[in-house]
This record gives structure tokens, C-alpha cells and sequence, in this order.
């Protein structure tokens, strides 16, 4: 997948990250805030609760002509039973003196007012205390008398409510951060959806597709698309221009060989000496081989030019192969070579581009004649197998030689065993190109008993 | 049988405890036997001795001390933290939880502590063994025709009807002395107004005053009394004899259920030692003797539920109000005042 990309983190990893961050962050904030409410809500019961029991006692207090009559109501007890099972401790004094209860028990840091309770926290005993304090004023013997009643519980039923609720808190937490890591992973996953899906659109893209990506993609994409689209038109400016360019060489060059040809021609036939009528031969041969090159190279281009711009058509590829034929007739004849065609009597309809199928077909028997030996036989076979067309090139020339085929086909690449034909290497590429194009295969092998079986096979129409 | 029963004169016991009281005294297994279990208790030793003996059985290297105390004794000897006692037993549920509050006792977490209903322990500190309705007894023969009391309502118009049949044969616990009797006479008075109604009634009356369930009953099957209000039930089911003249009845408006106690000292020798005992009274074995042997109900909640009239002094701090010595002498001035008229 990645190409020769450098990979420099992940854009899915650091979401997911960041996300399951802030999710443990909220989680952590979800369970203090749990517990510190927990432990406020249970704490202001307990103090309602030990409030109300020192309430209970002051109210319970009477004055007289004698003394100070202290009841202590069993419930203002008992009731500090019901939260949980908490040790009770009380004090009651009277002008400062301790009347009955816990002499030592701490009492409160800040001055009492009234019959409201106040709460404070203290050690005693070697337990931690809350307490609660009310102050109320006694007549007793025509003299006002001020009795502080306090009244403390040791905090462990508080503790194991908060301990509870804590532990609830934190079950809360873990399950919210495990819901908001899924939907952390899942959320990464549909935001780069369309990225991966883009990348895939690109990279299903055949190697002469150089058209702008035109599906819509996010706003944010846009960017990165356009410079995309701008990098693939330049590339494809630069291709067709280059294409262009070896045409156009191609082409300079064709012309002014066919008048040099042509002269040498002349002047071989004017000329006497036996040395110079060999050397303009060897010249003719030199330009012949020239003209060849620069139409292959002509030709390539224009296949690669046509695959993107193709004009297909029906074609009849038996009177393709009997014009083909026709055309090289005169060059076979040169070398005493039997050029034959075995096809089937009806037609063979196939839809495609002409010049390209033609220009593959050239190429194949321009090649066969060139590595065939004389007098021998180039055979064109055309065959309907599966729903497709087979062309068949077969000769007897030197073979492969061992090489590997495929590596025949790609540019520039000739065998081991043809130094001494001259030739450009891109006969076998152009029709690589063309099966290619035309959604066909190519493949070239050893025949048996000597030569080579180049086979292209075309859809039928 | 191995266990060996010593009763030993209270002069000799005195000197291990000296800031206690001490009515008997029991050493049970090997003298010799190196580690020493100390129970103080409030029940007899014969009442308990089934129970020692089999929690010793099979365990040569263990002998237990059991000492027996008045209620009151018992909770001075565990406040004189002088140590000597190892797990305490008591019927006083007030004084227990006092101790209990106030820091005296050990915490104790077993698998059998933990099996105890809420309401028959406090914290891991305060733990009931027995449970045991607190009855009326009357004598059928004393009666003679009159209706058998079911609430205190019939009881009050009963006693205020018949004064020249009851003057002098009414009996009931001295809450001045019995730590008991103290206990149940607050508890009447938190639960219900009625009872100083009764009071006042027995007041009238001249009514005897006695310090133990057993004197009670005992003078009830004498012909000495013919009722006998607030007795410990399991006392009355042992010691009336069958097919006699004592019966015993459960007060259908409620009938209080006390609970006996057990906290092991944080100033003894052997904790460990007194929680495997514990941890022995409350299992199904432990409390199968203390029904059939010791003749104590066993906790049971079923029971309680059959009978709705039941109800267990709650093992609460609300207990702690009655200890204030402030309100136990208001209370017992007001018992005075409605019962001896003094």
C-alpha cells in the first residue's frame, strides 16, 4: 500500500488519542465530582441527624426553683442509630461546668448562637468525630443559666456510604471511558473513510489514467485534491509532451531517410564500380533500418497516445490480417520467405481501435520476417476461442534463446541472441500496450521445433 | 466427662480481680494446660458448663476460667481496664453497648458473626447469644378464677379490681439493684405510658422486690406471690416444674426479647482465644447447646417473626440514654416515687 511513502505517524492514532485523553479527563471529573457530592450529601445528613439529637436534648431541658433538670430523650439517641452503627459520645454543660456525658469531649472552635446547631470535626478517643453543638439558656433559681449540649458520632457508617458511592463512581467512570473509547475509534474511522476511499479510487486507477479526480470529496480534502489534480494535469502535459515530441523526431527523420533512400537508389543504379554500388547498398540497408526505428517509435507513440483517445470500432480482423499481409508481401519476398495467413472463413468481429490492433499485428510480423532465416515459412493464424480472437505469428526463426518472455516485452529490452539484426526493442512493447488497452493479453513463447508463437487474444465483439 | 469443675470460695477468686465482686468461680480442663481462656459472665457456671466442656474438647492445650459477676460488677471490672478477662458475657444489654461506645471492646469479624441478623449485633464489636422474652408468671392457684392478664391494660385493671387479693403477693425486679430489672423497667417506660400506670398500680399494692429471676419464680411456686411481673422467660421455663401452678405468660401488646451479649476486652490476654469461643457460641452447634443444654432460646429469627408481640431491645446507642447517670437516677427517683412510695 504505502508505495515508497514515509510513514510520519497517524492521523487515526493521534484522534484516537487525543480522544480517549479527553475522555479519561472527563472520566476522572465524573468520579471526583460523584464522590465529593456523595460525601457532602452524606455528611449534611449525618449532621441534620446530629443537629436534630442535640436539638432534642436542649429542648428536653428544664429550669426550676432547685436545679437544672437534664432528661435526655431516648430517641435523641437512638436516632443516631439509624444511618448506621456509629459510636455515640455527648457532653452537656451547664455554665461551662460538664454536667454529664464525656467530660473531655472536644467542644466547637467558634462561639454558639441559639438553638441552631453548629458542625465541626474532631479527634477523640482515637476516632474521628463529627459534632454538633447547641447552646440554650435555662432559668433555674430566678438565674440564667447557659447549657452547650454537644453531641458527636464517629464517622464510620459516612465513610462506608461514600466508600460505596466512590466505588459506584468509579464503575460510572470506567464505563463511560470505555463507551467513549469505541466511540472514539469508531468516530477516527469514519473521519478518514474518505481519505481511504480516495486513496483506493487513485490507486485503482490504470498506469495511462491520468484524468482529474472529479468525485466529491470533504471540504477539507479540496485542497489536497486540487494540488493533486494540478500535479496530474502538468504530468499529463509533460507526457503528451514529450509523445509529440519523439512523433515529430520520428517524423523529421522518416522524411528526409525517404529522400536519401531514394537518391542512393538512383545512384546505385547509375553507378559502375562493384565497391561503390556496395557501399550505397550497405547505405540503403543503414536507411532502411533508420526508417524502421523512427516508425516504431512514431508508432508507439501513437499508441500510447490512442489508448487514452481510443476510436473504436468494428473490425474484422481477417481482412486485417490479409492486409497486413499484403503490405509486407514485398519485404518476405526478399528473403524467400512464405508469408501465409490460416483464418476462418467468416469473419472475425472484434470491437476496437483499428490502427492500434493494426500497428500490433505489424509489429509481430515485421519481426517475424526480421529474425526469421530464408526461405522458411511466417504463418498468421486467427482463431475464435471463448469469446475471444487469437492471433497466432509463428516462425522459425531463432527463438527466445531461453530468455525470459516477459522480459521481452518491456521498452528498449532485445534478446541475448540478436546483436547482429539491428532493431529498436519496441516492436514487443507496442503490443504489449495494445493488448493492454484493448483489455486483451499478449504473450510470446518457443514453438515447437524451433521459432517463436507470439499470441495476442482480443475480446470478441 | 474431662472437664474438671472447680467452684472455689470467693476469697480465693478475689485475688486475680480484685475490683470485682465475685459470686462463683469455675476452672475448666487441664490445670497444667498452657494457655488460659478468662470468661466473666453474668450467668451461672452450671448454666454454661455444657458449653465450656465442649469447646475444650478435643483441645488439651486450653483451660477456661469462668468468672461470675453481677452486671454491674462485671461492666466496673472491664471500666477498671485492669484487664484479667478475655471475652464478657452479660445480660445488661445497656451496660454492653456502653462499654461497647466507648471504646472497651475488640472488633471481631468471622464468618459466623457475620452470619448474625442485624439486629442481634452492634458494629463488629457487640454480639447477642441467646434471646429471651421477658414474661409475666402467675399462679393459677393464686388466681383462682380471675382472667389471665394478655395485655398491660388487663394487667392494670386486673391489679386495680382485685387490691385485697394482690396487696403484698405482687413481685418485680428492684431496678436499683438488679442491673436487669433496671433495664427492662426503661425499656417498658420508653415503649409504652401504660407502664407507669402499672406502676403506680403495684405501688398500691405493696409489692415485693427482688434482685434475680430465680427468687421470683421460686416464690411463686411457694404461694408467696401470685404474679410476678418482668421475669426472664428461660429461667421460668426451667425452673417451674411441670404440670405445677406457675405460668408463664407473654404480654400480647409486647413482650421485650433481651438479648445476652458477649464482647471480647481490649485489655485481655487472649483475643484470639475469646473470638474462637465467640465465633463457637454462635455456631449451629454452639447454639444448639445454649437451647437444649443451657436452656437459653438460640437467636432466631423465625421465632421472632411468629410471634409478632416479640420485639428485641434494640442493640442501639439509644440504649446509652439510661446509663447517663443523670437520667438513671431522674428514672429511678420516678420508679420510687410510683412503686415504693418511699
Amino acid at each position: 500500500m504505502s508505495h515508497g511513502a514515509q510513514i510520519g505517524g497517524s492521523i487515526r492514532r493521534r484522534l484516537v488519542l487525543q480522544l480517549l485523553v479527553v475522555a479519561a479527563i472527563l472520566s476522572g471529573l465524573l468520579y471526583f465530582t460523584v464522590r465529593s457530592v456523595a460525601d457532602q450529601a452524606v455528611e449534611a445528613t449525618q449532621d441534620s441527624i446530629l443537629g436534630s439529637a442535640a436539638i432534642a436534648i436542649a429542648e428536653e431541658l428544664r429550669g426550676g426553683d432547685e436545679a437544672l433538670v437534664i432528661d435526655i430523650p431516648y430517641a435523641a439517641f437512638s436516632m443516631l442509630g439509624a444511618v448506621g452503627e456509629d459510636r455515640v459520645f455527648y457532653r452537656i454543660l451547664a455554665d461551662d461546668r460538664t454536667e454529664t456525658g464525656y467530660a473531655d469531649l472536644p467542644l466547637p472552635q467558634r462561639p454558639l448562637s441559639g438553638l441552631s446547631a453548629i458542625y465541626y470535626s474532631a479527634s477523640y478517643d482515637d476516632a474521628d468525630l463529627r459534632l454538633a453543638a447547641v447552646e440554650r439558656s435555662v432559668l433555674v433559681a430566678g438565674a440564667n443559666v447557659r447549657v452547650v449540649v454537644v453531641v458527636g458520632q464517629t464517622r464510620t457508617a459516612k465513610q462506608a456510604i461514600v466508600g460505596r458511592m466512590a466505588n459506584r463512581a468509579a464503575a460510572l467512570g470506567l464505563g463511560f471511558f470505555a463507551i467513549a473509547a469505541a466511540l472514539a475509534v469508531l468516530t477516527a474511522r469514519s473521519v478518514l473513510a474518505p481519505l481511504a476511499n480516495l486513496a483506493e479510487a487513485v490507486g485503482r486507477r490504470g498506469p495511462q489514467d491520468l484524468r482529474p479526480v472529479t468525485r466529491p470529496v470533504p471540504l477539507e480534502l479540496v485542497p489536497f485534491v486540487a494540488a493533486l489534480n494540478g500535479f496530474i494535469g502538468r504530468l499529463g502535459v509533460a507526457l503528451s509532451r514529450t509523445e509529440t515530441f519523439i512523433a515529430e523526431a520520428a517524423h523529421h527523420i522518416r522524411t528526409p531517410l525517404a529522400t536519401v533512400r531514394a537518391q542512393a537508389e538512383i545512384a546505385l543504379r547509375q553507378a559502375g564500380d562493384d565497391r561503390i554500388r556496395a557501399t550505397l547498398r550497405s547505405v540503403i540497408r543503414a536507411v532502411d533500418d533508420s526508417a524502421r526505428s523512427a516508425g516504431q517509435l512514431l508508432d508507439h507513440a501513437t499508441v500510447v497516445y490512442r489508448s487514452d483517445q481510443r476510436a473504436d470500432e468494428d473490425i474484422d480482423l481477417g481482412a486485417l490480417v490479409e492486409a497486413v499481409l499484403r503490405s509486407f508481401a514485398p519485404t518476405a519476398e526478399l528473403k524467400d520467405i512464405a508469408l501465409t495467413a490460416d483464418r476462418p472463413e467468416q469473419p472475425v468481429k472484434v470491437w476496437g481501435d483499428r490502427l492500434l490492433i493494426e500497428s500490433a499485428l505489424r509489429n509481430l510480423v515485421d519481426n517475424a520476417i526480421k529474425y526469421s532465416p530464408p526461405d522458411t515459412e511466417v504463418t498468421v493464424e486467427l482463431r475464435e476461442a471463448k469469446l475471444r480472437a487469437i492471433l497466432r505469428v509463428l516462425d522459425r526463426g531463432r527463438g527466445l534463446a531461453g530468455m525470459d518472455a516477459s522480459g521481452l516485452t518491456g521498452r528498449f529490452k532485445r534478446g541475448a541472441n540478436v546483436e547482429d539484426v539491428i532493431g529498436s526493442g519496441l516492436g514487443l512493447t507496442i503490443v504489449r500496450e495494445v493488448a493492454r488497452a484493448q483489455r486483451g493479453t499478449f504473450k510470446i513463447s518457443q514453438r515447437k521445433g524451433g521459432g517463436t508463437c507470439a499470441e495476442l487474444s482480443i475480446p470478441l465483439r | 466427662m474431662r472437664g474438671i469443675v472447680h467452684t472455689l470460695a470467693l476469697i480465693l477468686a478475689g485475688q486475680l480481680a480484685q475490683a470485682v465482686e465475685i459470686e462463683d468461680r469455675a476452672e475448666f480442663g487441664d490445670p497444667e494446660a498452657g494457655r488460659v481462656l478468662s470468661v466473666l459472665s453474668t450467668t451461672d457456671a452450671v448454666v454454661f458448663s455444657p458449653l465450656v466442656e465442649a469447646f475444650l474438647a478435643g483441645r488439651p492445650d486450653l483451660r477456661v476460667t469462668y468468672t461470675v459477676a453481677s452486671s454491674q460488677d462485671v461492666y466496673d471490672a472491664v471500666l477498671s481496664r485492669e484487664g484479667g478477662f478475655d471475652l464478657v458475657i452479660s445480660s445488661a444489654m445497656d451496660l454492653q453497648m456502653k462499654l461497647a461506645n466507648d471504646g472497651f471492646a475488640s472488633a471481631h469479624v468471622s464468618p459466623a458473626t457475620q452470619a448474625l441478623p442485624q439486629w442481634a449485633r452492634w458494629r463488629d464489636h457487640l454480639f447477642a447469644i441467646a434471646q429471651e422474652p421477658v414474661v409475666v408468671i402467675v399462679s393459677t392457684r393464686g388466681l383462682a378464677g380471675l382472667p389471665e392478664p394478655h395485655t398491660r391494660s388487663d394487667l392494670v385493671n386486673l391489679l386495680r379490681d382485685n387490691p385485697e387479693r394482690f396487696s403484698g403477693k405482687v413481685g418485680t425486679y428492684d431496678p436499683a439493684v438488679s442491673g436487669s430489672g433496671y433495664l427492662f423497667a426503661t425499656q417498658d417506660a420508653r415503649q409504652s405510658d401504660s407502664y407507669w400506670r402499672l406502676a403506680e398500680v403495684m405501688g398500691t399494692l405493696s409489692p415485693r422486690l427482688y434482685g434475680t429471676s430465680g427468687a421470683m419464680i421460686s416464690d411463686i411456686q411457694t404461694g408467696r406471690l401470685i404474679l410476678a411481673y418482668n421475669v426472664l422467660g428461660s429461667y421460668a421455663q426451667a425452673l417451674l416444674e411441670p404440670g405445677g401452678d406457675g405460668r408463664v405468660i407473654e404480654l400480647e401488646d409486647f413482650t421485650h426479647v433481651l438479648l445476652r451479649t458477649a464482647l471480647i476486652d481490649r485489655d485481655g490476654d487472649e483475643p484470639e482465644l475469646a473470638g474462637e469461643f465467640l465465633d463457637y457460641l454462635l455456631s449451629d452447634e454452639g447454639q444448639t447447646l445454649i437451647e437444649t443444654r443451657a436452656g437459653l432460646p438460640r437467636i432466631n429469627e423465625q421465632a421472632l417473626r411468629a410471634g409478632p408481640h416479640l420485639r428485641p431491645i434494640r442493640l442501639d446507642p439509644g440504649l446509652l440514654v439510661y446509663v447517663d447517670p443523670l437520667k438513671r437516677q431522674r428514672f429511678l427517683n420516678e420508679w420510687a416515687a410510683a412503686v415504693t412510695r418511699r
